[in-house]
């Protein structure tokens, strides 16, 4: 039996993580985010990453002191991002990310988000480089190399592989095979596909090797190295419902 | 404007927008504005909205405190599921969008041109942008309607001979709503199609930044039932 994928403490599955390390996170809209390894990590402290997420925070349905990347870019942890959002979408919107990119303190890349997701996916299938038709004819398409197919013309991008993915998982057995909940899935098994060591937090109790049907499995194990199962709140992060958040975050102001 | 003409309010132009689904669409709704074309009533006709983040056939947003929080639209919002809805991850759900399975995507917009060019990732001086699935979507998607404001807070024309602000794509837009009224995109340039009550063809001229198209008959913007 090979060693165990089951980390007690998310301190222990980020220890070793070093610095100037390309971290890609799951997530869409705080569903399928990484909340307890952001925290973790910040906590850890590693600096000069390059982080990979379709955002820079987890839009407008998160807690307000939930951790995202603005913890580990308010450490100045962050040495760039790769994102579909590098700007908030409304005037009145602002974003922490924002603070430090206008006084150049972080470097960035804004790519679509189908690109982003394919440029994972690319990585995890072994694939350098694909033609897209997305942001043909504008500013981001300026200087690159396109080419006409079928009388088509489609911009050249590159995989995008990753040191390490952080994501979330509805379930999981003890060889790492994983299933998601609803749009959980989202980026998660990409950026695992994507990554040389994947690192998941689990909703449920880690389940028994073979407890999930082969073919009911979203991630096969292959691709994932560590697990820790998520304390119930408050000690571990969930998304809440608006009327439970109040309550959760007063119980962390009296922690 | 100085006698403060509004026009048609949001959820009166995504009515309007929503009327052109046909039967079996499969429709993708970009945040802000467009996400109001999902309470029209579309009666017998099957609509299936899909998500960037992998949802296809989703309904109506939930109530207060029944939220599945697992569950988001791709403006974040909890919503529910049709009884044909499947989930696929990031990379599917945007090989539908390039593959050419969406029908029509409803994005908003800070300008489109007389030519269908369209921009609604970076405003004016901004650093950085917000991109989204916008570019993948107005690529590829076998229809392209705008649903946007007539003009600036400033009072300045949305609607323009050409982008001044970095483009999403390029000679794409089929139909644009406004507050103003109904504009077609046409290989002549930009037409007045429908016109919202209350306001004249002049006003609509006199928002407009490029050449408008104006056919003898221009009726009313068609309201919901």
């Amino acid at each position: 039996m090979s060693k165990s994928k089951i980390y007690p403490s998310f301190a222990d599955a980020v220890a070793d993580i070093p610095d100037g390390s390309t971290i890609g996170f799951g997530g869409f809209a705080v569903v399928g985010m990484p909340i307890n390894l952001y925290e973790a990590l910040s906590k850890q402290g590693a600096k000069g990453l390059t982080c990979v997420s379709n955002g820079t925070r987890g839009g407008s349905t998160m807690p307000s002191d939930a951790p995202t990347m603005e913890w580990l870019i308010r450490n100045d942890q962050v040495k760039k991002v790769i994102c579909s959002f590098t700007a908030p979408t409304r005037a009145s919107q602002k974003l922490v990310f924002s603070e430090y990119y206008e006084k150049g303190l972080i470097d960035a890349e804004l790519v679509p988000q189908g690109t982003l997701a394919e440029r994972m996916r690319a990585a995890g299938a072994g694939i350098p480089a694909f033609y897209t038709p997305a942001a043909v004819g504008t500013e981001l398409a300026e200087g690159r190399e396109t080419r006409v197919f079928n009388g088509r013309e489609y911009l050249l991008e590159e995989a995008l592989p990753l040191d390490y993915a952080f994501i979330r998982a509805y379930q999981a057995d003890a060889f790492g095979n994983l299933r998601f909940r609803r749009s959980q899935r989202n980026f998660n098994p990409l950026m695992a596909m994507a990554a040389r060591v994947t690192i998941v937090e689990v909703e449920e109790d880690i389940l028994p090797v073979g407890a999930i049907d082969p073919d009911d499995v979203h991630l096969p194990g292959i691709f994932v190295h560590r697990m820790v199962k998520i304390p119930p709140p408050p000690e571990g992060w969930w998304p809440q419902r608006p009327a439970e958040i109040a309550k959760l975050e007063a119980d962390r102001n009296a922690r | 404007m100085s006698d403060g003409a509004k026009g048609l309010t949001r959820q009166q132009m995504c009515d309007r927008v929503a009327m052109e689904f046909q039967d079996g669409w499969v429709v993708n709704l970009g945040i802000g504005i467009p996400t109001l074309c999902s309470n029209f009533n579309f009666g017998d006709k099957q609509i299936i909205f899909h998500a960037e983040n992998g949802v296809i056939g989703y309904g109506p947003l939930t109530g207060a405190g029944r939220e599945d929080l697992h569950l988001v639209n791709a403006g974040g919002q909890h919503v529910t599921l049709n009884p044909e809805a499947a989930i696929v991850h990031h990379a599917d759900s945007f090989g539908i969008i390039r593959s050419g399975r969406i029908d029509v995507t409803v994005l908003g917009a800070y300008e489109v041109a007389e030519n269908g060019d369209f921009a609604n990732w970076k405003m004016a001086g901004q650093k950085g942008g917000g991109i989204g699935g916008a570019m993948d979507l107005a690529a590829c998607a076998k229809h392209v309607f705008l649903a946007m404001e007539q003009v600036t807070r400033r009072g300045q024309p949305r609607l323009v001979e050409r982008c001044t602000i970095p483009v999403t794509a390029r000679g794409v837009v089929d139909l644009v709503i406004t507050n103003y009224g109904l504009f077609e995109i046409t290989p002549e340039g930009m037409a007045l199609r429908e016109i919202a009550p209350g306001l004249s063809i002049d006003q609509v001229r006199a928002t407009t930044g490029c050449n408008l198209l104006i056919p003898d008959e221009v009726p009313p913007v068609r309201m919901r039932g």
